[in-house]
């Protein structure tokens, strides 16, 4: 799957990808309202990692249905869509409105992007409020129900027992690692927020130290997110215990890194006899 | 809008200053789908770090498929393609973005700054297929000469008049290049075309705002994807109520659209 703001809604990468191949496509985060974002610089680069603090711009439920809808409904695959909201209301809202539409196959619920002052991070790292969030989504949408979790918290397997008992059919994680950098020229901060997510491959051990955590302690399936960039990547999350995998920061060095991943996990499969990928779930706990 | 994704072969490497190289490359459908004032985006390597790709605008497209970029060195990136032999072959994404839009019966004057004279070239070219190279000038602004100077020539030798002036006095004129500016003749309408430092544009789209010239500016930002997915290219509005994004909206942009900060 390709994780939810860094392959826009589809669209964008037509003529780069085919998209028919790709597990689900996760739709960029959408609010009730649109969101204009942070002012900028938003993005800065680190070691082997990029901080962002794009502040959650999108173009709202009414633009996603009237503008953004026709072309994924085109494209023979899942469409996964991310919600994000300050309210319990909000999501609320979001799922009764989505669930009327039969294209979105799951909604994969934002609670933990660090980006903006209000909602969003504190549903994360509370689980009572986290706990609320999910029973409020499940009530109104029908299908799946996905919660991606922040890795911002001092133990992220009490928010993932909140989540699960309030109904969740899914988790996702682990969403940005909050960070900043510094320019040592103008002796400012480099993002305009002073504080970003940090993704790519810089943070994919600790997705797949908490993938491995969460595992060990919730019953749903799990969806391994965190710098994975090759087939290698992807195979060590499904062996720490995760279902499934998306893709996010390597969808913007290489639009094509979904598409190769899926085909490198078959040949993976392929070269070491495994007939099924459910071989591999969680095989690095056992023995 | 299309995007190709190609890995091209180095053809020619040159350095054209201090800290400034042309690559040449191979890259057939870029090449023929590329306007003035697109970009590409380029990885630095295979490696992870630098991770993410650097953007460059196109600086010129040449018979046999060819792509040439300008490239100044400033860092860990673009160090690595600056040091990239003959014969490598560079992952390229490109053409993004929208480009120059060339001017009816105008009077063109080419406005650059420092390492941002790389996409006038090609604009040019383009300008010169339906207008004669009288209608065409070009500034050129630099610190020092060694920035310009081979530059310079390269426009010299298109037939067209070009005007220098740096900051040391080492090229030209003594000053900004909003200073040749000032004394513009004009018999027709005026559309200035703009690629240069921040600092630079704002006050180039100032002195356009007073003289009510036609503007249109490059804009330089951070970006990861140049795809439209990261939104990290923000670039607020002239009414200051949101964003518009350098790599769909821009690079270019008509002055009078963005917020001048």
């Amino acid at each position: 799957m390709t994780a939810s703001g860094t392959f826009g809604y589809g669209e964008e990468f037509g003529s780069l990808v085919n998209l028919h191949r790709l597990g689900a496509i996760i739709a960029k985060g959408i609010s009730l309202l649109p969101r204009k974002g942070n002012p900028p610089p938003r993005i800065a680069e680190t070691a082997c990692g990029m901080l962002n603090a794009i502040g959650l711009e999108n173009v709202g439920l009414e633009r996603f249905f009237t503008e953004k809808l026709a072309f994924l409904r085109g494209i023979d695959t899942p469409l996964i869509v991310n919600i994000l909201g300050d309210t319990i209301e909000d999501y609320r809202q979001l799922a009764k409105r989505l669930n009327d539409e039969e294209k979105v196959a799951a909604v994969e619920v934002n609670i933990s992007c660090p980006n903006v002052k209000q909602g969003g991070v504190a549903f994360g790292t509370d689980p009572d409020m986290a706990h609320a969030v999910t029973k409020a989504v499940c009530q109104h949408f029908s299908r799946p129900v996905i919660v991606k979790l922040s890795p911002n918290v001092t133990d992220i397997t009490l928010v993932a027992r909140a989540v699960e008992e309030a109904g969740a059919d899914a988790l996702s994680l682990i969403n940005t690692v909050l960070g900043m950098a510094i320019d040592i020229e103008s002796c400012r901060p480099k993002l305009a927020n002073t504080f970003g997510g940090l993704s790519g491959p810089a943070i994919k051990p600790i997705a797949l130290r908490m993938v491995w955590q969460v595992a060990g302690s919730v019953s749903i399936p799990i969806i391994g997110i965190g710098g994975i960039t090759t087939p290698g990547d992807a195979i060590e999350f499904l062996l720490a215990g995760a279902t499934a995998i998306q893709v996010g920061t390597a969808n913007f060095i290489n639009p094509q890194a979904t598409e190769e991943i899926i085909q490198g996990i078959g040949m993976y499969l392929e070269k070491n006899g495994i007939t099924s990928i459910e071989d591999l779930i969680g095989k690095a706990r056992t023995s | 809008m299309q995007v190709y994704k190609e890995l091209a072969e180095i053809i020619r490497r040159e350095q054209v200053a201090e800290d400034i190289y042309r690559l040449t490359v191979k890259a057939p459908d870029m090449a023929a789908a590329s306007k003035p004032g697109q970009f590409v985006m380029v990885r630095t390597g295979e490696g992870l770090d630098p991770l993410l790709r650097r953007p460059f605008s196109v600086h010129q497209v040449a018979e046999g498929g060819m792509v040439q970029i300008l490239l100044k060195v400033i860092g860990k990136g673009t160090q690595a393609l600056a040091n990239m032999e003959v014969g490598r072959k560079l992952d390229v994404l490109g053409p993004i973005g929208r480009g120059f839009t060339i001017a009816d019966d105008s009077q063109h004057f080419l406005v650059g700054g420092g390492i941002g004279i790389a996409p006038l070239f090609f604009l040019a070219r383009h300008i010169l297929k339906k207008s004669e190279p009288f209608s065409i000038r070009v500034l050129l602004g630099a610190r020092t000469k060694d920035e310009i100077a081979t530059l310079a020539d390269d426009f010299k030798s298109m037939g067209l008049v070009v005007d220098t002036i740096t900051e040391d006095g080492s090229l030209g004129r003594l000053g900004l290049v909003t200073d040749l500016m000032a004394d513009l003749q004009q018999e027709k309408p005026v559309m200035i075309y703009g690629c240069g430092p921040y600092p630079m544009l704002r006050a180039v789209a100032k002195t356009c705002r007073e003289n009510s010239w036609g503007c249109q500016v490059s804009l330089e930002t951070m970006m990861a994807c140049g795809l439209a997915a990261c939104l990290g290219c923000a670039v607020l509005r002239a009414d200051m109520k949101g964003y518009v994004h350098a790599c769909k909206d821009g690079p270019v942009f008509d002055a009078d659209d963005v917020a001048w900060l």
